[in-house]
């Protein structure tokens, strides 16, 4: 029946004949500490190693695209900061992207600075929050993580100034911005982009030379290359692998075109590789986030001719993606000229790149499957939608 | 492709020869966490901690929570902006808003609310509703202690407890405020000008029907 | 960069002349055509997007379901090329996103359609040739009900197992036999005093 040279082989090589009496089935999660939510795997041991890894879902599903079919275009978009809750702000650029290209609305200038802006901030949340995180999974419970959420609460407190809320931003529109930047935001964001560097060197120091995480980390967790692109792998656990496929440079959105920055590349794609990637790309992120910063214009902050009540898209269907801090987010939108949308989806990278976990935690052991889980990098707010 | 040659590769970044000296990057790492303690007692930036109720983070002017209806004048069930249009009840992505519209005894619309429901504990304080609002009545609030021991009662808010005053409005936001009282202001203005240029306009057509009726008269006579 | 449809249309239909193919323009603004496939084909033409290295289409970003109940609406959204009698009943559909990761071409957007939404629904499972349908095609079995025939561990992912309807259909009815918080105005209370009629009057 299937012959796909990517799949996960039925038997583990390791151990090719197992005596099912001696196997430990062992049901990690829905509440574990590890699984970044309510998110269970059930793992089949032998000994200490994996020879099974069976994902199970759905343990805060909400059906969310349902919800969006029976509500208007602009309801649905306070709903989009709920699905990966730690970085709302791309969510919301994602799904205005979709709907521009639905309706075929312009978005001026500074809209597209202000989104920029805002979405790399995200990008240092979500991998400052990252590392935090992961190094938590590995026992490090404490000082990297609060580390991580002190300069959070500082991109938080910005956003707060911003949109109105810490997380549930709600703040990109059909056309550009809900409100202009208030006076002094841009200058207080330039402080807190010259002050990151010297936060980011600190918590490399914390963490990078440590001789356990390098065990716990190095050639743990890696896959070819072609496997991760045909498992839909994107983000930066696929450049962690060494593919340069990062939507910013393939597909310019926005005004990406304009900032010079690089895309830095992993050689192994191993958790350790995994971990350096989030680094390299919170310096480019910084780098772009002054660049823009530095060039802001003057003008509208949202397009004059969009609409905020009694929207309706014409009759058409369209997929946006962009690069979201946790891999390609997209949405697919279907539109049969009502005020509803007829088909709401969203592709959430966190779920499909939990497509290969079996793959990469087969024959290591049990301690391994927490390591690369984290690495991942799922919320279960976008996993389960 | 065109940025193969800007990648940096991961192996620059990586420890040279990281067996070398075992725990060095775990010393490091410990100095980190020492000067992290020791600044922790003098450096403002790193005494994050808020002892909430004796003290309290600012909020920003921004800051938005759930929503309160704005009424002008001192009376504040006489004064609502609310028309009872239901725009917002239908663009309120959790469905949370319940109006009800006021009727006189011949069916006809007051255009005030009967009822204007808020339940409270379905918002999710997104500010749709003040976004779509046509008639600027209703606006995100900033307060945020509304614990209650009613779940189900304390959490429905009526247009009561929803009024708010024009004041109030401009005390917590005091720019919006300010621009929703000029562009009011310049639409009354406008309403009131264009309500005298009519009736000058019925006052100059009498007189001019009256100088007629004058002239015809006196033709007749 | 969009790909060029009508290039990639002679191109499958020479390599594969036995393969049923049409190309559906889109009306709106986005003008993301996209080729119609049928069933049969599928995973023949998925393998040949993928492997031809003029092609390349290796990353199949996103699958979706679509529930049509009125086969009119499905060929407003994606109009043939001339006029054609539409299906006769409703059907399901399955959208592919297919990128190329070494040309920056994309999404080369497929469809696929089942016979009709009730006991035709199956359609060739295209996780041989993309593995990162695996999950997503799970999904859609398991909101739309689409059997994917050939998938290798076809279950329910975000329902229960126990789970009988298929909840993103539209036609799906939400059950009212739930937990519910007396929250006033709301239709949950009037759906549920029907259901707990005892329960409500005391």
């Amino acid at each position: 029946m299937i012959s796909n040279p990517f799949m996960a082989p039925a038997t583990n090589p390791a151990a090719p004949e197992l005596d099912e009496d001696q196997l430990l089935h062992v049901s990690l999660g829905p509440q574990h500490p590890s699984t970044h939510g309510v998110f269970r795997m059930n793992v089949v041991l032998d000994g200490e190693t994996v020879v099974s890894l069976k994902p199970v879902f759905g343990y805060l599903h909400r059906n969310h695209e349902k919800i969006a079919e029976a509500v208007t275009y602009l309801s649905s978009m306070p709903f989009t900061d709920r699905l990966d809750y730690i970085c709302p702000l791309t969510n919301n650029w994602a799904y205005a992207r979709a709907v521009e290209q639905l309706a075929g609305i312009e978005v001026p200038e500074r809209a597209e600075f202000i989104r920029v802006i805002t979405a790399e901030l995200t990008r240092l949340i979500n991998h400052t929050a990252f590392v935090g995180f992961f190094l938590g999974d590995m026992g490090a419970w404490g000082s990297a993580l609060m580390y991580a959420f002190r300069e959070r609460e500082k991109i938080l407190d910005l956003f707060e100034d911003l949109t109105g809320a810490r997380m549930m931003s709600n703040f990109m529109r059909f056309g550009g911005c809900r409100n202009d930047l208030p006076a002094g935001w841009a200058a207080r964001a330039s402080e807190l982009v010259n002050g990151f560097p010297r936060f980011l060197d600190e918590l490399e120091n914390l963490i990078i030379g440590n001789e356990v995480l390098l065990a716990r980390t190095q050639n743990v967790g890696a896959l070819p290359k072609e496997a991760l692109i045909n498992g839909g792998i994107t983000g930066p656990m696929l450049r962690a692998a060494g593919v340069a496929y990062d939507i910013r440079k393939a597909e310019p959105y926005g005004i990406y075109e304009r900032f010079e920055f690089r895309v830095p590349l992993g050689e192994t794609g191993d958790c350790y590789d995994r971990l350096m990637i989030r680094f390299l790309e919170l310096r480019e992120s910084l780098a772009i986030l002054r660049q823009a910063l530095a060039q802001l214009p003057d003008g509208p902050y949202i397009n004059p001719k969009s609409k905020v009540r009694n929207f309706k898209p014409p009759v058409g269907e369209a997929y946006a993606r962009i690069e979201g801090p946790k891999g390609e987010l997209g949405f697919h939108l279907i539109s049969d000229g009502s005020v509803n949308p007829f088909r709401y989806r969203i592709r959430p990278p966190s779920f499909i790149n939990l497509t290969l976990i079996e793959d990469m935690c087969l024959g290591l052991d049990l301690a391994d499957v927490v390591v690369i889980l984290g690495s991942v990098d799922i919320v279960l707010g976008e996993v389960d939608r | 492709m065109e940025h193969s040659a800007a990648i940096k590769r991961l192996s620059d970044p990586k420890p040279q020869g990281r067996w070398s000296l075992p725990g060095i990057g775990l010393v490091k790492g410990l100095l980190v966490t020492a000067t992290n303690m020791l600044q922790s007692y003098y450096r403002k930036d790193r005494m994050t901690t808020v002892q909430y109720p004796e003290q309290r983070a600012p909020i920003s002017p921004n800051f938005r929570n759930f929503p309160f209806l704005v009424y002008d004048g001192d009376d504040a069930m006489a004064g609502l902006r609310c028309t009872a249009c239901s725009i917002c009840e239908k663009e309120c992505p959790p469905q949370c808003i319940y109006i009800v519209l006021d009727r006189d005894e011949n069916g006809k619309s007051l255009k005030r609310p009967k009822v204007f429901d808020i339940d409270v504990s379905v918002c999710m304080n997104c500010g749709i509703c003040a976004e779509v609002c046509p008639f600027d009545s209703i606006y995100m609030d900033g307060e945020y202690e509304l614990s209650t021991s009613d779940r189900f009662g304390g959490l429905l808010f009526n247009k009561q407890r929803l009024a708010r005053s024009t004041n109030y409005h401009a005390k917590l936001r005091p720019l919006q405020a300010a621009e929703v009282a000029t562009r009011r202001k310049a639409d009354e203005d406008k309403k009131l000008a264009a309500q005298a240029a009519k009736e000058a306009k019925a006052e100059a057509a009498k007189e001019a029907k009256a100088e007629a009726d004058k002239e015809a008269k006196a033709a007749e006579a | 960069m969009m790909p060029d449809l009508a290039a990639i249309l002679s191109r499958v239909q020479t390599a594969l002349p036995a393969a049923a193919l049409a190309l559906r323009r889109n009306p709106g603004p986005a003008g993301q055509d996209s080729l119609l496939v049928a069933p049969a084909d599928l995973v023949a033409v998925c393998r040949f997007l993928r492997d031809t290295p003029e092609l390349a289409f290796d990353l199949l970003s996103n699958v979706t379901g679509v529930d049509w109940p009125d086969p009119a609406t499905a060929d407003a959204v994606a109009v043939p090329a001339e006029a054609t009698a539409p299906a006769a009943c409703g059907f399901l559909e399955v959208v592919y996103h297919l990128y190329s990761t070494p040309r920056r071409v994309g999404p080369l957007v497929l469809r696929a359609r089942t016979a009709d939404r009730a006991a035709a629904v199956q359609l060739p499972s295209v996780v041989a040739v993309y593995r990162s349908a695996e999950f997503q095609e799970r999904e859609i079995y398991d909101l739309f009900g689409v059997i994917f025939t050939g998938h290798p561990d076809l279950r329910r992912i975000l329902m229960w197992d126990e789970f009988l309807d298929h909840p993103l259909r539209k036609d799906y009815v939400a059950p009212d036999d739930y937990q519910y918080e007396p929250t006033p105005h709301d239709a949950v209370l009037e759906k549920a005093k029907l259901h707990y009629p005892a329960k409500a009057e005391s």
